[in-house]
């Protein structure tokens, strides 16, 4: 694992507009590390509905990506209200999304179920007041 | 289907866009939702929506979308062309409502790519 590489990444609060740059930046790196493109799509697109979420949803946080030769590992870390629910969260269609979300395009209730489908694992430990810990795996 | 042929189908304008005489799009997708859009990978699409916003520049980045068209004449933002300019991705915006806009080009034999 010695050729492990590491990246940190802060997702900013409440700046809708400036979501998805960490998710641009890793797809970028992942392209030229030569990972197939339907594998680089796959992360690429369970990160960008992982870095919505946490705009949308809990205030920013931080996302830490451990790229190594078998496996990209996406662990997602937020300090926002918790899910009270998981397996309801994890229901298509559900979401407790504000409307102004919806105006803008998300909060279809999509978001989870996305990051699940295109990861091939993934974990979610949360605690209510205290935050979300997202940590997704996708095998190389 | 070429960038060039849906310009002409939906007598849409080329905001932004390079080789449009020989990139091709293999499918179609219409929606306003964006997680609804990342729900389903299409092979090479074009992506028709009434959303207009830097996620939807930012979605087609993500799914590997190379052609963007704003129905209804929305017109996309700077900070939208230069996102699409960086990523190569066509913005095109046509007159035409989505539901017409998708027809006029599934009359013209372009499929949804399920």
């Amino acid at each position: 694992m010695d050729d492990t590489i590491k990246i940190d990444y802060t997702v900013s609060p409440d700046d809708f507009t400036r979501a998805g740059e960490a998710s641009s930046d890793l797809k970028n790196m992942l392209k030229q590390l030569n990972v197939a493109p339907d594998i680089v799509r796959r992360i690429a697109i369970a990160m960008y509905e992982g870095e919505i979420n946490m705009v949308i949803h809990a205030n920013g946080g931080t996302i830490t990506v451990f790229i190594s030769t078998s496996q990209v590992k996406m662990i997602l870390k937020d300090s926002g209200p918790g899910i009270p629910d998981i397996e309801k969260a994890m229901e298509a269609g559900y979401s407790t999304a504000p409307d102004n979300i919806r105006s803008l395009g998300f909060g279809a209730g999509m978001g989870l179920p996305n990051m699940k489908k295109y990861s091939d694992d993934m974990h979610i430990e949360t605690e209510l007041g205290v935050g979300t810990t997202v940590t997704m795996t996708v095998n190389l | 289907m070429l960038i060039k042929d849906i310009i002409e189908l939906l007598d849409a304008t080329l905001v932004y866009g390079t080789d449009i005489d020989t990139r091709e799009v293999h499918s179609g997708c219409g929606s306003d939702m964006m997680s609804d859009v990342l729900a389903f990978v299409k092979d090479q699409p074009v992506l028709l929506t009434g959303l207009c916003n830097p996620q939807v520049v930012r979605t087609a980045e993500m799914m590997d979308i190379m052609c963007l068209v704003f129905v209804r004449n929305k017109q996309p933002g700077e900070d939208m062309i230069a996102l699409a300019r960086q990523r190569n991705i066509c913005i095109l915006t046509t007159p035409h409502t989505m539901f017409t806009a998708c027809g006029l080009l599934y009359a013209a034999g372009l499929r949804g790519g399920e």
